[in-house]
C-alpha cells in the first residue's frame, strides 16, 4: 500500500527495465526506503532509532559471523579462543569489542525506540501489528544477547547461564527436568555452550526475518508522527529519500561517534571484570549480575522475596522464586496487550496532559530505579526500592494507563501535520 | 473493555502479592530487624589510588613506556613467575617490547618448557622457542594449591582486566602489605588468620600470597633504575597491563583515526541534511 501521491519507480536503463520485469527488487527498495515511501514531514529525532536498530543488527551479524570463524564452542577451549581472537587474529580485538559494545548499543537504540513508542502511543490502531512484532523482536534480542554472553565462558558467562536457566526450575513439577533438558546436563557445561552457540548464530537471522515483517507491517499504515494526527494530504508528507535518508545519515554519524568512543577508548566499561576469569564451577562470584541491559528485569525478578502463603499457616501457594519469574516475563509480555489497555483516541503524549505526567514522573523514574537496583547487590535499601518500583511498573501499564485513557481530557489536536508544521492549513475538501 | 478490566485486575493482584508478601515483611525486617553483621576485616580495607602520577598508558592519548614494560617483565620473570603463570602470552610477543629477534630467541631459551623426548617419547623438558607460551610453574592445579596453603595463584595474563581498575589494583595490592592498626585491631578483636597476610588493599584484607616485593633492590634493573618497592610494583603493573591487552595503544591510536573520519563524515551528513531540508520547516507565526 501507499498513499495515492507516492512517487512511482521508473526504471531508466535497459538493464533496470529488464530487472524490473524479472525481479522488481529495486522497485521494492524504492517503495520501502526510497522516494516511493511518503513519510510525515514532522518526524523528530526520536524517529531515527528504527533505522539505527537495523544498522546495529547488521553490525552484530557481520562482526559475529567473522568472530565465529575464529571461535570454538567447547568448554575446554572457548575462553582461550576468545583470547586468541584478541591477541592473534588481525584486528580481532576490534571485531570483538565492536561486537560486545554493539550489543549494548543495539539495546540502547532499541530502548529509545520502545520509549518513543510508549510516549507517542505508536502501538495504537492501526499500528498494533507493528508493535506486536516489535515486542517479539525484543524478546528474541534478549534471548540472543543472553546466549551470546555465555560464549566467552568467563565466570559471569557461566554463573549467568546457571541463574537464568535456573529460572525454569521454578516452574512446578516440570521445572527441574526442564532445566536439565535445556542445559543438556545438571550444570552449564559443554552441551549447554554448544547449543547456546548454535542458537546464538541462528537467532539473529530470525530477528532479521521478523524485522522484515515489522517493516512490512509499518508500510501498511505508514509511519506515525509526533502529533499523532494521521496523514491526510500530500503536503503532510515528504518522500523518505532524500529527506529521511539524509536525516538518518546524520543520526547514524552521531551514534557511531559515541559507539567508536566506547569501542576504542572504554571497551570494557560496560562489561564485568569477572568475565575475564575463566569459568569455574567451584567458585561463585560475590555478586552475579547480568549485562546492564537486563538490569531492570533482573530487579523485578529479585523484588519478590516472600512466598505467597496463606497467612498464619505454612501452606505456600506460589514460592517467591516462581512469583519473580512470572513477574519478570510478565513485565514484557504485558506489552503485547498495550494497544488494548490504552484506549485514548489521542496518540501523542504532547496532547495528553495527565498521561504525560505519569510518563515523565512515573514510568521514567521507575525504570531508572529498576535499572539501578538490578545492577546493585541484593541488599537493603535496593530490595525495598525495587519492590516499590516493580509495584509502580505493573500499576502503570495495567491500572493507570486504562484509567487515564478513560478520564483524561486531551488538548485540542492540530487539524493536520501541515498545520502543526507551518501554523496554518486549509481544511481539505 | 474485557482486556482493560482484566489488566486492572491483574495489575492490582500482582501489586497486592508484591506488597503484602514481599514489601511489607521486608520493610518490617529492614526497619525493625537486627542490623546486618559487618565482618571486622572490612573496617581495615583502604581504597588505593594506584601509583603516583598514574601510568603512561592512562587516558585516550596514553602510550606504552617500553623501558618500563621491560623492567616489569624482569620483575615478573624474577619474582612472580615462581608461582604465577602467563599462559596466554608467547615469547614471540616480547618483540612488541622492542626486543630484537635474537634477543627474543635468547630470552625464550632462558625458560624451560615441557617437551617430549624425540627418541623415547617420554615427557621431558627443553629450552623454550619464541612460539612457546610462558610455562606453567606447577604441573596442575592440585600441585599449585598444595604448594600455596590451598590458594591457587591465578594466571596473570588477564589480571588487570579481571579486576576493577586492574592496573591500579595490581600496584595497590603489591604495596598494600603491612600491619593493621594495632589499637583498632584490639578494639574489634581483629586478627589476621594463620597462614594469611594482612594487605589493606585486598578486598577482605587477608591474602594468601606472602609479600612478593619485600625489600627495595629485590631485582637489579639492567637500565639502572632504582628498584624501590613502589617502582617495581608500578613496572610490573604496567607489564601486566600489556599482557592483558597487547593491543591497548594500537586500539587508542586507531580510535583517533576512526573518530576523525566520523567527525568529518558526520559534519558532511549534517550539512547535506540541512541543505535538503532547507525551506521545509517554515517558522511558526
Amino acid at each position: 500500500m501507499s498513499f495515492a501521491w507516492a512517487k512511482q519507480y521508473e526504471p531508466q536503463s535497459a538493464f533496470t527495465k529488464w530487472l524490473d520485469e524479472k525481479l522488481p527488487l529495486p522497485r521494492l527498495v524504492y517503495n520501502a526506503v526510497g522516494a516511493g515511501y511518503p513519510v510525515p514531514r514532522n518526524l523528530n529525532y526520536m524517529w531515527n532509532f528504527g533505522v539505527l536498530a537495523g544498522f546495529f543488527l547488521m553490525v552484530q551479524i557481520v562482526t559475529g559471523v567473522v568472530l565465529a570463524m575464529h571461535y570454538a564452542a567447547n568448554s575446554e577451549v572457548a575462553f582461550g579462543t576468545v583470547e586468541h581472537i584478541m591477541r592473534n587474529v588481525n584486528y580481532g580485538w576490534m571485531l570483538r569489542y565492536a561486537h560486545a559494545n554493539g550489543a549494548s548499543f543495539f539495546f540502547i537504540v532499541i530502548y529509545l525506540h520502545i520509549f518513543r513508542g510508549f510516549f507517542y502511543s505508536s502501538y495504537k490502531a492501526p499500528r498494533e501489528m507493528i508493535w506486536l512484532l516489535g515486542v517479539v523482536i525484543f524478546l528474541l534480542m534478549m534471548a540472543t544477547a543472553f546466549m551470546g554472553y555465555v560464549l566467552p565462558w568467563g565466570q559471569m558467562s557461566f554463573w549467568g547461564a546457571q541463574v537464568i536457566t535456573g529460572l525454569f526450575s521454578a516452574i512446578p513439577m516440570v521445572g527441574e527436568p526442564l532445566q536439565v533438558w535445556l542445559l543438556g546436563g545438571f550444570a552449564p557445561d559443554n552441551a549447554a555452550l554448544n547449543r547456546f552457540f548454535s542458537l546464538h548464530f541462528l537467532l539473529p537471522f530470525v530477528i532479521a526475518g521478523v524485522v522484515i515483517l515489522h517493516i512490512w507491517a509499518l508500510h501498511i499504515p505508514g509511519s506515525s508522527n509526533p502529533t499523532g494526527v494521521e496523514v491526510k494530504q500530500e503536503s503532510d508528507t515528504v518522500p523518505f529519500h532524500p529527506y529521511y535518508t539524509a536525516k538518518d545519515g546524520f543520526g547514524l554519524g552521531v551514534v557511531l561517534i559515541l559507539f567508536t568512543a566506547l569501542v576504542f577508548f572504554l571497551p570494557n566499561a560496560l562489561g564485568h571484570p569477572d568475565n575475564y576469569i575463566e569459568a569455574n564451577p567451584l567458585s561463585t562470584p560475590a555478586h552475579i549480575v547480568p549485562e546492564w541491559y537486563f538490569w531492570p528485569f533482573y530487579a523485578i525478578l529479585r523484588a519478590f522475596t516472600g512466598d505467597l502463603a496463606i497467612p498464619f499457616t505454612s501452606i505456600v501457594l506460589i514460592p517467591a522464586k516462581l512469583l519473580g519469574v512470572i513477574a519478570m516475563f510478565g513485565s514484557i509480555l504485558m506489552w503485547f496487550f498495550l494497544p488494548w489497555l490504552d484506549k485514548s483516541p489521542v496518540r501523542s503524549g504532547h496532547y495528553r496532559p495527565l498521561f504525560r505526567k505519569f510518563f515523565w514522573f512515573g514510568l521514567i523514574p521507575t525504570m531508572a530505579v529498576l535499572f539501578y537496583c538490578g545492577g546493585a547487590p541484593a541488599e537493603e535499601p535496593f530490595v525495598i526500592l525495587s519492590q516499590i518500583a516493580t509495584a509502580y511498573y505493573f500499576l502503570h501499564f495495567l491500572v493507570i494507563l486504562p484509567i487515564v485513557s478513560q478520564i483524561e481530557v486531551p488538548k485540542p489536536l492540530p487539524f493536520s501535520i501541515t498545520e502543526a508544521v507551518t501554523g496554518k492549513d486549509k481544511p481539505a475538501e | 473493555m474485557t482486556i482493560r478490566l482484566g489488566g486492572i485486575i491483574a495489575g492490582l493482584a500482582i501489586t497486592a502479592v508484591l506488597v503484602l508478601w514481599s514489601l511489607v515483611p521486608g520493610f518490617m525486617n529492614f526497619a525493625f530487624g537486627p542490623a546486618p553483621e559487618q565482618q571486622p576485616s572490612y573496617a581495615f580495607y583502604e581504597h588505593g589510588g594506584g601509583p603516583e602520577g598514574g601510568f603512561s598508558f592512562d587516558g585516550p592519548l596514553g602510550t606504552w613506556d617500553v623501558a618500563q614494560l621491560q623492567r616489569g617483565y624482569q620483575v615478573y620473570k624474577e619474582v612472580c613467575s615462581a608461582c604465577h603463570s602467563l599462559k596466554f602470552v608467547a615469547f614471540r610477543n616480547l618483540r612488541q617490547l622492542s626486543y630484537t629477534e635474537a634477543e627474543v630467541d635468547a630470552e625464550a631459551k632462558s625458560w624451560t618448557v615441557p617437551g617430549i623426548d624425540p627418541n623415547t617419547g617420554e615427557n621431558t623438558t627443553r629450552p623454550g622457542n619464541p612460539t612457546d607460551h610462558f610455562p606453567m610453574p606447577y604441573p596442575n592445579a592440585i600441585a599449585a594449591a598444595a604448594a600455596n596453603n590451598n590458594a591457587i595463584p591465578p594466571d596473570l595474563s588477564l589480571i588487570t582486566k579481571a579486576r576493577h581498575d586492574g592496573s591500579n589494583y595490581v600496584y595497590d595490592l603489591l604495596t598494600g602489605y603491612g600491619e593493621p592498626d594495632a589499637a583498632k585491631a584490639a578494639k574489634v578483636g581483629f586478627e589476621t588468620p594463620a597462614g594469611l597476610h594482612f594487605n589493606k588493599h585486598f578486598p577482605n584484607v587477608n591474602i594468601a600470597m606472602a609479600p612478593p616485593l619485600a625489600i627495595d633492590g629485590q631485582v637489579t634493573y639492567a637500565d639502572g633504575t632504582e628498584a624501590t618497592i613502589p617502582q617495581m610494583a608500578t613496572d610490573v603493573a604496567a607489564f601486566l597491563t600489556w599482557t592483558a591487552e597487547p593491543s591497548l595503544v594500537e586500539r587508542k591510536q586507531t580510535g583517533w583515526f576512526v573518530l576523525g573520519f566520523l567527525l568529518f563524515a558526520t559534519a558532511l551528513a549534517f550539512l547535506s541534511y540541512k541543505q535538503i531540508w532547507a525551506g521545509m520547516k517554515p517558522k511558526k507565526k
